[in-house]
């Protein structure tokens, strides 16, 4: 059985790289995984995709994610730009950085929490923008459940070693805390 | 042995570092930057004792690697589609100098109009240069090819250059995890270069480049078509003798996957293979016995070794990720020279430019054919081109 | 399998590896010596090292290999070179 993720961001807030540290922290369980990009040139503020799968066997499959079991939005804005429920299975998850309940219809459990506001409470800023990678992954494990908490913190804190880690951890660790099942 | 979560390109470069390359230049393309961009942190940060030289074309960084090489260096390039092209006259040159070298080729659709995606077109368009052609199914596998490719291309019975294909995005982009063996174990295997075939110093010259009769250029040709077929053993060896360091064999020249019980075969190259054994286990399940030939290495092609397992198939699909155009699938071509055209064969052309052919259109396209082949007997379609 | 059949597109350099190249002569340098200054520079400018140096510093041409191009002649600062014609009449 293969978990598939799909990130949905905009260029520079790290899409990317969520889907690189929650498969790291996948490893750290002795599990498998695989994370990529939507192939394609990126821009900073434009819409962007990355995707993860993982797996406790290893992985041989190579295509895009056509039929995420979780939706992962960095962005609330994009809801109006893109149709983040593309494909997302029946019972799926919706992991959405937002203060408010998107109002989203459909069978999918869906979570949000205020990644935006736990990043700028902890001064993680990158070029003036607000770091939400890190938080919303503490959210993401609290509504699959598929990685443990532990896990991602250790493998943000082995990715940023020093102050940079440990600020991100923390994001990750409040938001698993406050993130809030809406529907 | 450490298990990486790494891209393709990392570990591209990963390998490099354990191979102690002495010599890199490379110019970046998109989607091989990362290499480049990787090899010259590591050296910045003195974690690998190579020298980066900065060139201004992908002409002259192989020109460079190739300058190094002839000094007796361990030298690496990477490139990737257009890059490729560029360097295309001294492509042939390295290889016709008989010189150890490697490089890593991110295969990427050729412009216009404009794409990065994956496509085999830039590392098909090599196929008579020379040199030694592999492409890998994984990032452990680009590791294991890339360590390998210097024991090949460095074997006395070989001395031709060696590229190392990785596809663009599917895996020079995509981190999985990667068993990077460690440093001393791969100095037991990979020695030191020695200067050989030979290494141009000061105080002994040497000419390079000048004009023989034609009859000794027809025998230096002949000689790099011995070394070929020579590394058709050599790469069994090496994929055995890597096998006892690592615990991973791949097959040489060729991954036959459930081919043993199979009536029907998928013979292509690349990540997507592995798509191709999903979709060859899923039809298991419904009862069509399916296998995947995964061809490692198109230079020297496994004529022999698919001949020995496919000649008694029924029917055999060639996945060709480029196109000959006015002929079809270059390795459509050569799988109905080597069968002979006995089992019905069909050749499609898919996935060019980096279009996404996932494990469910390999499902159908192989169960259609199966269906074709059962209620016709032969079946022989050329140049099937997929979803136009 | 042995290396014996690797054919290699190198070459050693050795004098006349395209035979005695003086035949393909048309002109051939005469060096009047009482005019020679010795600067060496026809022994520098000749593209085939055919300009033979000796210890005084005066020099001689090395017949055999010499094709004959003139470029010592075109170089030499006094005139001390003529290209005279091989064959008496003829070129």
């Amino acid at each position: 059985m293969i978990e598939e993720y799909r990130f949905h961001g905009r260029g520079g807030q790290g899409a990317v790289t969520a889907a690189r540290l929650l498969v790291g922290a996948a490893h750290r369980e002795g599990r498998y995984g695989q994370a990529f990009p939507h192939f394609g040139a990126e821009r900073r503020g434009a819409p962007v995709v990355a995707f993860a799968r993982i797996s406790d066997r290893p992985i041989r499959v190579h295509e895009q994610v056509r039929e995420p079991d979780v939706v992962v939005v960095l962005d609330p804005t994009l809801f109006k730009l893109v149709n983040v429920l593309e494909g997302l299975r029946e019972g799926g998850v919706l992991v959405v950085n937002s203060k408010e309940d998107p109002g989203i219809q459909g069978p999918y459990k869906v979570f949000i929490v205020d990644a935006t506001g736990i990043a700028l409470s902890l001064g993680l800023r990158v070029a003036g923008w607000p770091v939400v990678n890190t938080s919303i992954l503490g959210a993401v494990v609290k509504a699959t459940g598929s990685v443990s908490l532990d896990s991602v913190v250790d493998e943000i804190k082995s990715n940023w070693p020093g102050r940079m880690g440990e600020a991100n951890a923390q994001a990750a660790k409040l938001a698993y805390e406050k993130a809030v099942r809406v529907r | 042995m450490p298990r990486k979560i790494l891209t393709g390109n990392h570990t591209v470069a990963e390998a490099v570092k354990l191979a102690r390359v002495q010599v890199i230049a490379a110019y970046p393309i998109t989607p091989q930057t990362t290499i480049v961009e990787k090899l010259a942190e590591m050296v910045e940060h003195g974690e690998i004792e190579a020298k980066m030289i900065r060139v201004e074309s992908e002409h002259s960084a192989l020109a460079a690697v190739y300058g190094a090489a002839a000094g007796g260096a361990r030298a690496f390039t990477a490139t990737s589609s257009h890059g490729l092209l560029y360097m295309h006259e001294v492509v042939w040159w390295a290889a016709a100098s008989r010189l150890p070298l490697v490089m890593a080729v991110v295969t990427r659709a050729i412009g216009p109009p404009w794409n990065i995606h994956v496509s085999h077109e830039d590392i098909m368009d090599q196929r008579d240069t020379g040199w030694i052609i592999s492409m890998a199914e994984d990032n452990q596998e680009v590791l294991d090819l890339v360590l390998q490719a210097f024991r090949i291309s460095e074997d006395e019975r070989v001395y031709l250059p060696a590229m190392v294909g990785l596809d663009g995005f599917l895996l020079s982009h995509t981190a999985m995890p990667v068993d990077v063996p460690e440093q001393e174990v791969v100095d037991s295997w990979l020695p030191p270069r020695l200067p050989r075939p030979y290494v141009i110093e000061p105080g002994s010259g040497v000419i390079m480049g000048n004009i023989p009769p034609d009859e000794a250029f027809y025998r230096m040709r002949h000689s790099m078509q011995r070394a070929m077929y020579n590394a058709k053993r050599v790469i069994e060896e090496v994929d055995e003798e890597y096998y006892k360091m690592t615990g991973r064999r791949y097959g040489g020249l060729v991954e036959f996957y459930r081919c043993d019980d199979a009536k029907y075969v998928v013979v292509l190259m690349g990540t997507w293979a592995g798509n191709a054994k999903e979709a060859a286990d899923r039809l298991r399940e419904r009862g069509i016995p399916v296998g995947v030939a995964r061809i490692r290495y198109v230079r020297p092609f496994p004529r022999e070794r698919l001949r020995e397992k496919l000649l008694g198939m029924k029917g055999v699909m060639v996945f060709d990720r480029s196109v000959s155009m006015g002929r079809g699938g270059p390795l459509h071509a050569e799988v109905v020279e080597a069968l002979e055209a006995k089992p019905s064969i069909m050749g499609v052309v898919a996935g060019v430019g980096g279009v996404d052919v996932g494990v469910r259109d390999f499902e159908k396209l192989v169960e259609d054919f199966v269906k074709k082949v059962e209620e016709e007997g032969r079946v022989y379609v050329n140049d099937y081109w997929y979803g136009v | 399998m042995e290396e014996d059949h690797l054919v290699l597109p190198l070459s050693r350099p050795a004098p006349g590896a395209m035979g005695k190249t003086g035949t393909w002569r048309n002109y051939k340098p005469v060096i009047d010596q009482g005019k020679c200054i010795k600067c060496l520079l026809c022994w520098l400018y000749c593209p085939e090292a055919t300009i033979i140096r000796h210890e005084d510093n005066s020099v001689s041409v090395d017949y055999e290999y010499c094709k004959g191009c003139g470029i010592c002649a075109n170089e030499c600062p006094v005139k001390a070179i003529e290209m005279v014609p091989e064959v008496q009449g003829g070129a």
